[in-house]
């Protein structure tokens, strides 16, 4: 594997480095510890810039104007952009694109033409509504939502959604219920509009992130056009699972970038922290320690350019993606902890987003698919086939 | 667990305010009739927390406020968000002294 940069990579690499060194954590001082977002004028002049770099719209697909680059690109840009206080869940406020609902580019053009598009543009808001208090990690056998058709218009849905973000402030979104049997194939995605009938945002969850919350929606006789269904009937879990594998790898890769500026951190502070006439960074237990981060971020950003370049070569690459997901967010874990055990007690301290990447790091070893359901992933295909 | 902060209310006075956790967390102000007038944070950019974001109230006390209750959390933005989503889903507008939000932006509950 050889993942040196080529030109274009290496420019990409600088110039959105020098973009959160210069624009965006400058920002930082003045929010707070917490924040989760920058106000429209300032959003608005970010978002020039990332235009102007030609990389606005990270995970939109180049036919519908986003930048056409390699996954191994788009990998190499999430490592850089969550290399500050917020870059785990929001990457530079959100100024490449943010997140997209992908599944919409499988809408009809009608489909598109009334969600998809509107969505692009930054005129509405959506949301991603697969897990359910029975569980999110096995959705094909976990969704109860049911949809029950209501003559050749309609389907009427009824269950609860657990764990979604954005819903309280979206204007649509996807909801996949049961139309069928147990399993894969029983499961439809539809398009569901937040101001239906029948469409509440009953609660906000807390959580470890503090700085974003998610939802639970309670769906009560929601009736929802026929032609609101996304894709084929029975076919929702392929939709919601086709493109996990592909937004598994950057999700990956902004555990490492958060990871790789934790290590940075405690390499600094080691050489000038010094604890009984010496430095940290002399002691063999500090050495240790950033060695052991060494080694974690290297095998992890391995692994996850690995992943990338067989996407991009066309090969499969869901165990790839599985053990990149696996590996940036458990070694990533542990290198924040150990780099905020060498900062003692400012580690831990809101003056350093050390405590704020420990947190939302905890949260990665379960999003997404929890460390143990990757490890299910690849032993299944372990087991299923060879390892070639 | 209420979603709703149902602490009890207590006298806005400095002598009160001085006793308060310089914690982060949400507070509310009310006026003589224990109605929401604001909803407040002490993010950890508070100088002394709540104590601190309360202090800055007394010495504005600008909005006629009598009594103020809070909870200390460290989920103090979500929180904050949760609560103005309350209101607006009881009373179908923010509270009179929170001039600076957008309605239009913020979420929506609905908290039965």
């Amino acid at each position: 594997m050889d993942f040196t940069l080529n030109e274009e990579q290496t420019m990409i690499v600088d110039m959105v480095r020098k973009f959160v060194q210069q624009e965006i954590i400058p920002l930082e001082k003045d929010l707070d510890p917490d924040a989760d977002e920058v106000d429209h004028d300032t959003y608005d002049k970010l978002v020039e810039k990332t235009k102007a770099m030609g990389l606005y719209g990270l995970d939109t697909p180049p036919e519908y104007g986003g930048p056409d680059i390699s996954m191994v690109t788009r990998t190499l840009i999430a490592i850089e952009c969550s290399q500050h206080r917020a870059g785990l869940y929001v990457p530079c406020y959100n100024a490449f694109g943010g997140a997209r609902q992908a599944q919409l580019f499988e809408a009809t053009d009608a489909q598109k033409e009334k969600y998809l598009y509107p969505m692009l543009k930054g005129e509405k808001k959506v949301f991603f509504g697969l897990s359910e208090p029975s569980g999110g990690s096995d959705p094909a056998r976990a969704i109860q939502t049911k949809a029950v058709r209501d003559g050749n218009d309609h389907w009427v849905l009824n269950g609860t959604k657990l764990w979604i973000s954005g819903a309280d402030r979206a204007d649509y979104g996807l909801v996949f219920a049961r139309t069928g049997g147990e399993g894969r194939s029983g499961v439809t995605a539809f398009i569901v509009e937040t101001d239906w009938p029948g469409f509440n945002v009953t609660r906000v969850v807390h959580t470890l992130r503090s700085a974003k919350y998610a939802t639970e929606i309670h769906i009560e006789n929601l009736r929802v056009p026929h032609e609101n269904i996304l894709g084929e009937e029975g076919g929702g879990f392929a939709i919601a699972n086709d493109r996990l594998a592909r937004q598994r790898v950057p999700y990956a890769a902004e555990c490492l970038g958060v990871a790789i500026r934790a290590h940075e951190m405690a390499v600094e502070y080691s050489k000038i922290r010094e604890t009984f006439g010496a430095t940290l960074s002399s002691r063999q237990g500090i050495q240790w320690m950033l060695v052991e981060n060494e080694i974690d971020l290297r095998s992890a950003r391995l692994l996850v350019l690995d992943a990338a370049a067989k996407c991009d070569r066309g090969l499969p690459f869901r165990t790839e993606s599985a053990i990149a997901k696996l590996v940036c967010a458990e070694n990533g874990f542990r290198v924040v902890d150990r780099s905020m055990q060498i900062h003692g007690g400012l580690g831990v301290a809101k003056d350093l987003p050390l405590e704020r990447w420990f947190r939302e790091m905890r949260i990665r070893r379960i999003g997404e698919g929890p460390s143990e359901v990757q490890k299910h992933v690849i032993a299944r295909d372990i087991i299923g086939a060879s390892l070639r | 667990m209420s979603i709703r902060l149902d602490k009890p209310w207590i006298e806005f006075s400095k002598q009160t305010i001085e006793r308060v956790t310089a914690h982060l967390g949400v507070y509310q102000l009310a006026n003589a009739g224990k109605e929401i007038i604001y909803i407040g944070v002490a993010g950890a950019r508070s100088r002394f927390g709540l104590r601190g974001e309360l202090q800055k109230w007394l010495e504005l006390d600008d909005i006629a406020t009598s009594f103020f209750r809070l909870e200390v959390t460290m989920a103090y933005k979500t929180r904050h968000a949760e609560l103005l989503q309350i209101f607006l889903h009881d009373f179908k507008r923010l509270p009179l002294a929170n001039k600076n939000l957008n309605v239009t932006a913020m979420g929506r509950l609905n908290v039965g």
